[in-house]
This record gives structure tokens, C-alpha cells and sequence, in this order.
């Protein structure tokens, strides 16, 4: 399948500069394209990786310029010319131009969009918006809560997902008193099977974490605009100096929604990337693509990178659609999660203990395998992408027995 | 600070002065040295930053830590040689330091 590429001279423009923004730019650079690029960026960074924010940024083990994609000469050297601070404010489809927020107009033959996603915050009637509430999205969050962390000070952590459990981890190992509430049933409902959940549970347990499952915040209170406790819906009160939410985000749709392009559970497009206008494209944690019967959204660097890939070929004309290989992994404490496929809509799961104190969990809806989860598992994680990839199911039975060689899988 | 040699697959020599404690990664991906993915920003989570050490500095940089093993066992044309480049750290000891980049990464 061919796309007709576009003329080499034509103005892209990109919306968004995180993961997908800059992948897409840099690889539009790369594939040749010629023409003018503009990358707009509502932060004051250049583009930065966001996974160490909750990990070794967080931990101090990091320093803020080792999480740039590349210095600021590079956008220079390539011609992208990179707008920082700047904020898009509206397109008009009409006119081809992008309208920034400081009143410039930017004029595009092709428009990408990489508006990435935003956290939900805590709404204000329920003291959201105390001082002392911070999430974890931006270097900037990270760079408010830094001064927090010290040793002993009582840290609540609102939502046991991956990036609350990363946090608590983080916070523990810095010798924080930690207490994450989560309000569904158990920890990482939405995105891990209660094996997995049960794995974490015990490795952040074993660490002298609180972790309150079940367990609903009503509302935040705090003397002098600064929050001081969490009262729990059932009416327990729990003391805090500060308090993280990591209560999932947002997709950035706003600015495509005005433009009138079509959006469900994030900006639409097509197996080419391509929005509901045909000179709109859109990639990363913000776009929904089609996946097998339905459609998803993503929110994961793999993802990011290889769908800001799929744009770019796309523009230039050569083989575009975009097939979806889903990866992820979580660093907690000593423990490297590696997650391999999409676990939506399994039905069982097969468990596999590894040698050296690794654990697996495979996902299947009956016979077909759809995700592991490995923990200190490199060697499982790499076969079962490889396995998922070419749509292959080795029986569950099979992958239990220790005495498989996971090798042999692959043969 | 250390020199460090990155060897496209082109044949391309990279010469990068290295700040001691960053990654051989960090140095080719600000480089833009082609060839050198890293997906995972340097997690060890994506075995896309493969190398081959060159045979004089082997012994130097040594060999790849348990999980890192795991990882390059399934990486595309593996040899004794290889480390993921992300697990590599730049120090004095390593002035003049040679890397290979392999075929593909995976
Ligand atoms: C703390 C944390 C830890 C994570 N850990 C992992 C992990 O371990 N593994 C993994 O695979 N993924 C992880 N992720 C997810 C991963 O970082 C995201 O999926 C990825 O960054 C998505 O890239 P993106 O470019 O789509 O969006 P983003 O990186 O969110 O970038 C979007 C950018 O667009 C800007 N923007 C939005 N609207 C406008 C506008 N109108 N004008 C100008 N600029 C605008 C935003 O300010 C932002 O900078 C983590 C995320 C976070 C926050
Ligand atoms: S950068 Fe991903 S393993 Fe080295």
C-alpha cells in the first residue's frame, strides 16, 4: 500500500512537542523531506522523555538535560524549526493555518498532531487544588514536588497504577512514609491481571508501604491552603505533607475537536494515521486508531514513536499503515516489568516462575495468547513479543511447565 | 573527557567526547548516529541500542550485567562482543573507546 507522497517542499507542521512530535519530525528529516518543519511546544523544554519522571529523574539520579531527546542545536541543524513555550490555539482547515497563542499564524500543506495527553486532576470541591497536590506528567511537576521529598515526610499517592506505584516506590526509597489509596478493588485493575497486581502488592508491602485498596478519597483538607489529611470515604483521616495523583489522564483533543475533525476517545484516524481531514494526521497518546474489531489509544513510548514513524512514511510515500505492537515496562524498586502485547479482554492467565526469582504472566482469551507480563524476566519478555508479534499461541500448559525451553518456543 | 568512537554501519566514524558517567548511548543518540534506536531512553527494556565492542576494549568495558544478557540473548546477530550501549558508562578509563554499530537492531 502507497500513499502519494507529498511534495518535498510542503510545510509540515507539528502540534505538540513530546515523544510523537519529535519522532515524527526527526524522521520526516531523516526519510528526506525537505521542506519547511515546524514543531510547536506548549513547554519550555525541548522535547524530553517522560518515563524517568516518575523514575530516576524523580530519585535525583538524573539530571533535567539528560532527559532531552537532543540539545537544541540538533533542531537547528536539521531545520526544524522548534517553537518553544508556544502554544497553538486553534486551526483553521480552511485556510491551512495553525494560530498560536502569542497571535501568530503558521500556514501548512500537511498538519500533525502529537497534543500527547493530560492528567486528571483532583476536582477543587474535593481540595484539589491545595498546595501540596501535584501529578506527574511534566518536568515541571516533577521539578514543584522535588523539594518535598525528605526523609520521613508522609506522602499520600491517589490511584495504584503504574505511574502512583513507580512514585511510591521512588518515595519509599528516599525513606518517604508512603500510603497509596487505590478505589477499585486492587491495584492496577485496569491494566493488569490480580496476579500481577498480587506480585506488586507483596514487593511494595515488603517495603513498608501502605497500600489501601478499596479504599475512595472523599476530599483533601488542609489549614491555610496547604493540605494536611486525606479523609477517606468510611471516614478514616489520614495524615499527609503532600499528595501525588496519579489518577490517569486525558487525551489532548480539544484544538482537533474545535477544528470539527471527528474524535472518539481521542483524535480518529485511519490505519494510515491520517485524521478525519485528509491533510491531518495525528500520533502518540492523543490519537485512537483501529485495532482489530474496535479501536484504542495507546499511552506508551513504543507507541508513540513507531505511530509518529507510521506518519512520517506516510507523508513521504512509502508503505504507511500503521500495525500496532504494543510494549511496556515499570521499574519499581529492583523489580523491571515488561509487558509485551494488550491483556484487554483475556480470560485466563498462565503463570510461569523463572529461575533466578523471575516471574511471568500470560494472558489469554482461550487459546491465544495476548500479553505477558514479565517481571525480572528479560529472556520471557523478548520471546513473548516475539510470539505476539506473529500471532503465535504456545499452549498455556506449555509455557507453565518450567522445563520448556522458552528457546524452543520460538522454533 | 573521554573519547569515545562510534562506528556507523556505514563505516562512518563518530568521534564523540563523552562525559564520564553518561551512557554510550546518550553520546550516539545525541550524536545522531544512525543505527542506535533506544527506545527505552536507556531503561535496558528494548534491546534497540545494541554494539559491538570493539576487540581491544573488551575486556575494559566488560561484561553485560544479568539482565542485560537476558535482553542481548535475543537481539539480532549477537556475538561475544555485544553490550547494549545504554549499560555501558563513560569514565577516564575508557579514553579512546571503539563501538561497532551492528546490521540492524532487531
Ligand atoms: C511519569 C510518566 C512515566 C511514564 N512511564 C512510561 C514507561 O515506563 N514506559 C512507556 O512506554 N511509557 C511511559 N509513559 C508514557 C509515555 O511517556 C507517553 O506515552 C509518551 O510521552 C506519549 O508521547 P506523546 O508525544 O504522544 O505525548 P506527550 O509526551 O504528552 O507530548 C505532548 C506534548 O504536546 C504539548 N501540547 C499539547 N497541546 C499543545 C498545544 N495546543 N500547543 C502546543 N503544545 C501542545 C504538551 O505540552 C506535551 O509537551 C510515562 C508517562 C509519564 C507521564
Ligand atoms: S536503550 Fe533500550 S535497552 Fe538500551
Amino acid at each position: 500500500m502507497r500513499d502519494e507522497p507529498i511534495d518535498p517542499h510542503a510545510r509540515i507542521v507539528v502540534i505538540g512537542a513530546g515523544q510523537a512530535g519529535f519522532t515524527a519530525c526527526t524522521k520526516l528529516r531523516d526519510l528526506g523531506h525537505q521542506g519547511p518543519i515546524t514543531l510547536i511546544g506548549e513547554e519550555a523544554h525541548p522535547p524530553y522523555q517522560r518515563p524517568p519522571l516518575s523514575k530516576g529523574y524523580l530519585l535525583g539520579e538524573i539530571t533535567e538535560d539528560r532527559l532531552y531527546f537532543r540539545p537544541l542545536s540538533f533542531y537547528e541543524e536539521r531545520s526544524i524549526d522548534l517553537r518553544l513555550s508556544s502554544i497553538a490555539s486553534a486551526i483553521d482547515r480552511d485556510r491551512k493555518v495553525v494560530a498560536l497563542a502569542d497571535g501568530n499564524v503558521i500556514a501548512y500543506d500537511r498538519l500533525i498532531l502529537t497534543t500527547g495527553a493530560r492528567p486528571r486532576t483532583l476536582p477543587a470541591t474535593i481540595g484539589g487544588n491545595l498546595d501540596g497536590v501535584f501529578c506527574v506528567r511534566n518536568l515541571a511537576d516533577i521539578n514543584a514536588m522535588a523539594e518535598r521529598f525528605l526523609e520521613g515526610r508522609r506522602v499520600l499517592i491517589v490511584g495504584g497504577g503504574y505511574i502512583g506505584l513507580e512514585a511510591a516506590a521512588v518515595s519509599a526509597k528516599l525513606g518517604l512514609r508512603v500510603t497509596v489509596i487505590e478505589a477499585a478493588l486492587r491495584i492496577l485493575q485496569r491494566v493488569a491481571c490480580p496476579e500481577t497486581a498480587a506480585y506488586f502488592r507483596a514487593l511494595h508491602d515488603e517495603k513498608g508501604v501502605t497500600l489501601l485498596e478499596g479504599a475512595a478519597l472523599e476530599a483533601l483538607e488542609g489549614d491555610d491552603g496547604h493540605v494536611r489529611s486525606a479523609r477517606l470515604v468510611g471516614g478514616s483521616v489520614v495524615p499527609v505533607d503532600f499528595v501525588i495523583a496519579g489518577v490517569g489522564v486525558v487525551p489532548n483533543v480539544e484544538l482537533a475537536e474545535a477544528a470539527g475533525l471527528t474524535i472518539d476517545n481521542g483524535i480518529a484516524v485511519d490505519e494510515t494515521c491520517r485524521t478525519s481531514d485528509p491533510d491531518i494526521y495525528a500520533a502518540g497518546d492523543c490519537a485512537s486508531f483501529p485495532w482489530r474489531t474496535g479501536r484504542i489509544r495507546l499511552e506508551s513510548v513504543g507507541n508513540a514513536i513507531e505511530q509518529a514513524e507510521a506518519v512520517a512514511r506516510s507523508l513521504t510515500g512509502t508503505i504507511s499503515h500503521y500495525d500496532a505492537k504494543p510494549w511496556f515496562w515499570s521499574d519499581q524498586y529492583d523489580v523491571k516489568l515488561q509487558i509485551a502485547g494488550l491483556s484487554a479482554g483475556y480470560d485466563n492467565v498462565a503463570t510461569r516462575v523463572g529461575s533466578a526469582g523471575g516471574m511471568s504472566y500470560w494472558y489469554y482469551r482461550g487459546k491465544e495468547l495476548l500479553a505477558v507480563d514479565a517481571m525480572n524476566e528479560p529472556r520471557v519478555y523478548m520471546v513473548a513479543k516475539r510470539l505476539i508479534e506473529a500471532g503465535r499461541s504456545p499452549s498455556a500448559a506449555v509455557v507453565s511447565d518450567p522445563a520448556t525451553e522458552l528457546k524452543a518456543l520460538l522454533s | 573527557m573521554p573519547k569515545i568512537s562510534v562506528v556507523a554501519k556505514d563505516g562512518t566514524v563518530f568521534e564523540i567526547q563523552a562525559e564520564p558517567g553518561t551512557s554510550v548511548m546518550e553520546n550516539a543518540v545525541r550524536n545522531s548516529v544512525p543505527g542506535i534506536e533506544a527506545e527505552c531512553g536507556g531503561a535496558c527494556a528494548c534491546a534497540t541500542c545494541h554494539v559491538y565492542v570493539d576487540e581491544a576494549w573488551q575486556e575494559k568495558v566488560g561484561l553485560p550485567g544479568p539482565i542485560e544478557a537476558d535482553m542481548l540473548d535475543f537481539a539480532y546477530d549477537v556475538r561475544p562482543a555485544s553490550r547494549l550501549s545504554c549499560q555501558i558508562k563513560v569514565a577516564d578509563g575508557l579514553d579512546g573507546l571503539v563501538v561497532l554499530v551492528p546490521e540492524r537492531q532487531s
